[in-house]
């Protein structure tokens, strides 16, 4: 008998079924949607930052920092894009075999980077070279070592090297200026970098710019008052006198007399900014900002200027200075030798202390210390360069005769070159000593400055003294040898006594000259400092007078300062536009160079 | 009918701007690529500028100057009585 089941039995069967496999269905798809919902809205914020910490980078993009530049845009610091080296020790503690590769092409020391790796194990990222040159970087990223990568960085150049090391100063490793004008300037030459978040795949490539956060900033380009020319002459100078009269030191300062820039400074001993290993602390001074010194003679026409201004003497007043010393208290001053009865221009020609310290005495205290502190004596330049000490000029006060007799020929009274300088400049033009500079200042700029200040002296006192300044550099003068052919020159010598160890030092000297030219309507104003010369002669006159001529000379041909005191015997000629335009160039030309050392 | 039609169009909006947010994300990349090889252009270039700079530099160091003008091309500084004074007639 065949069992046939009827369909509403199959049906009911199967109805259980269906509901089950639905029942199952209907299960699953909500297990699938609390898991999306989970994953999409619970948990989100917490997976979103999860996979960003992953993937998402915040890169920062250095830009570079500003350039410092001479007073014609010439590059005395430039930074230029370099690459540093850098791993992730985790990764690179893997691949034992690249080690040694690596620390040859980057010259470390065999083993030293399994040291390191060892060390900073559970970091991420540590510098294995800083700076490195391009060709290097690009053969380190040849190798695919893992775990190594290059971040770009700028690295500080300075093409001027040693000439404008004292300066310009330089940077540490983190491009924060450390010195000079590096150090004055590094709020508006420092770069701000950029930073961005990006997404960075498994191999730290970057996929995807996200958001950029900050743009980067480079630094601003700062233009000095130095001109590289003159700099390098005087440098080249200097080091030549230094080292022929095995001196300790010396430095040299030129500045505009109208504007108080400062054209040149350079110091010796110096340094390579750019390869800094060797460096010795003395060599990083620059001495003729911090270096205090007693001026000696060459503040003897302050004194003469402070006497003329009294009314009571003119450049031909006798002044007798037999016979050649000067009783003041217990002290004796001496002069080099006997000069007889003498005007006083001759006081300053022969650098006679007893005439110097004969006018002081016979003028008021006051009157002396005004005239000095008019000049910016006992008061710093206003440079702004770090480190500069200010002049000592005590009191007058407290002087007895013998300290206004000896701070009139230089002793008891402290400057730094750059200060010695300015007085200088001062008595070169109307009696005003504007503030040093070491950017470019221009003439209205110096004139507003100069309504600041109180001249003490006259136009005819400084006019008198510049005359006898001009007897010193003519024959019988105490420094023929600073004189430039074709230009009057106007300048003092000094020979200071170095003080020390409680006393004056026997045969301790500092060689001085300071000047000013040209003489009929000054331009520029130097001061060279040999400190210590060993030769035979130490001096101002033989030591310091030949390298004031030699640099001044160079100094006012390269400034287009015309002669104004030509022999009747050069040739002088009136261009005639005409037969210029009508003519070919001259074939003859003549080179312009400084004379040899 | 007109709800059915409403729902056509909202459907094939979607299908469009999903097919645009493709595009465009597509395009973004390609353009990301292209600033990223510009930069590396950019970069490239700085590296060169600052290399010739300092080349300059020191070819045109003025010792350098010097020298070569003394040594090479015999080049003297002109004696004072070998120096015609020139005046502008301006």
């Amino acid at each position: 008998m065949q069992t046939s089941q009827s369909p509403l039995s199959l049906q009911h069967a199967y109805r259980g079924r269906r509901r089950w496999v639905l029942g199952v269905l209907a299960v699953a798809g909500l297990t699938l949607i609390w898991r999306a919902v989970d994953l999409q809205v619970l948990d989100k914020a917490f997976l979103q930052s999860q996979g960003n910490a992953r993937f998402l980078r915040l890169v920062s993009e250095p830009a570079h920092r500003g350039m410092i530049t001479d007073r014609h845009g010439e590059p005395l610091a430039i930074s230029t894009p370099v690459d540093s080296v850098w791993a992730n020790p985790q990764e690179l503690i893997e691949s034992r075999e690249s080690w040694r590769k690596l620390e040859k092409l980057l010259g470390m020391k065999s083993r030293s980077l399994e040291r390191l790796l060892a060390n900073k194990r559970d970091k991420e990222f540590v510098y294995l070279k800083r700076r490195v040159s391009p060709d290097v970087a690009a053969r380190i990223m040849a190798l695919k070592v893992p775990g190594v990568a290059l971040a770009p960085e700028y690295k500080r150049f300075y093409p001027a090297g040693e000439v404008a090391a004292h300066v310009v100063g330089f940077t540490n490793v983190d491009d924060k200026g450390q010195e000079g004008m590096e150090l004055v300037f590094d709020d508006r030459l420092k770069s701000i970098a950029g930073k961005s978040w990006v997404i960075k795949d498994r191999y730290g490539r970057v996929v995807e710019n996200v958001e950029r956060v900050s743009d980067p900033q480079p630094g601003e380009d700062i233009a000095l008052s130095i001109d590289r020319r003159l700099q390098y002459l005087a440098y080249r100078e200097l080091k030549a006198a230094v080292k022929n009269n095995r001196a300790d030191s010396g430095s040299v300062v030129i500045v505009d007399v109208h504007t108080g820039e400062i054209l040149a400074m350079v110091n010796q001993p110096a340094y390579n900014p750019n390869n800094r290993y060797r460096l010795k602390s003395g060599d990083l001074r620059n001495r003729a900002v911090t270096d205090v010194f007693e001026p000696g003679s060459t503040i003897k026409p302050f004194t003469v200027a402070a006497a003329l201004e009294t009314g009571k003497y003119n450049a031909h007043t006798a002044v007798d200075v037999r016979p050649g010393y000067l009783k003041v208290g217990r002290k004796i001053i001496r002069d080099f030798r006997d000069y007889g009865v003498i005007d006083v221009s001759t006081i300053i020609q022969k650098s006679s202390n007893v005439g110097a310290s004969k006018l002081a005495l016979s003028i008021s205290p006051k009157h002396l210390w005004n005239t000095f502190a008019s000049v910016g004596l006992g008061t710093d330049s206003g440079s702004g360069f770090p480190g500069e000490p200010s002049g000592l000029l005590t009191d007058f006060g407290a002087w007895r005769d013998i300290q206004r007799a000896t701070v009139s020929y230089g002793y008891g009274l402290s400057v730094t070159a750059l200060q010695l300088a300015r007085a200088y400049a001062a008595l070169a033009t109307d009696g005003r000593p504007l503030p040093s500079s070491f950017v470019p200042r221009d003439l209205a700029q110096a004139a507003e400055l100069s309504t600041y200040y109180q001249p003490v002296l006259s136009k005819k006192s400084l006019l008198s003294v510049r005359g006898m300044l001009e007897t010193v550099v003519k024959k019988q003068g105490s420094g023929t040898r600073a004189a430039v052919p074709g230009y009057r020159i106007a300048g003092k010598t000094g020979t200071v006594k170095k003080f020390g160890g409680g006393g004056y030092v026997e045969d301790s000297y500092l060689a001085l000259f300071a000047g000013i030219a040209p003489a009929s309507d000054p331009r520029l104003a130097m001061v060279v400092i040999i400190n210590e010369p060993r030769g035979e002669k130490y001096y101002g006159g033989a030591v310091a007078a030949p390298v004031f001529s030699r640099i001044m000379a160079g100094a006012l041909r390269m400034m287009d300062i015309p002669p104004d005191s030509l022999p009747i015997t050069v040739k002088q000629a009136v261009l005639d536009m005409q037969s210029i335009k009508q003519s070919k160039m001259p074939d003859r030309r003549v080179a312009m160079l400084g004379e040899a050392p | 009918m007109n709800k059915t039609g409403l729902l056509v169009v909202v459907v094939l909006a979607v299908l469009v701007s999903a097919i645009a947010v493709i595009e465009v994300k597509h395009e973004s990349r390609k353009r990301f690529v292209e600033l990223r090889a510009l930069e590396k252009t950019r970069d490239a270039m700085n590296v060169e500028w600052g290399q010739l700079q300092l080349e300059q530099g020191t070819w045109g160091t003025h010792s350098r100057v010097e020298r070569l003008a003394r040594n090479k091309l015999h080049m003297v500084m002109p004696e004072m009585n070998a120096v015609v004074i020139v005046k502008s007639p301006l």
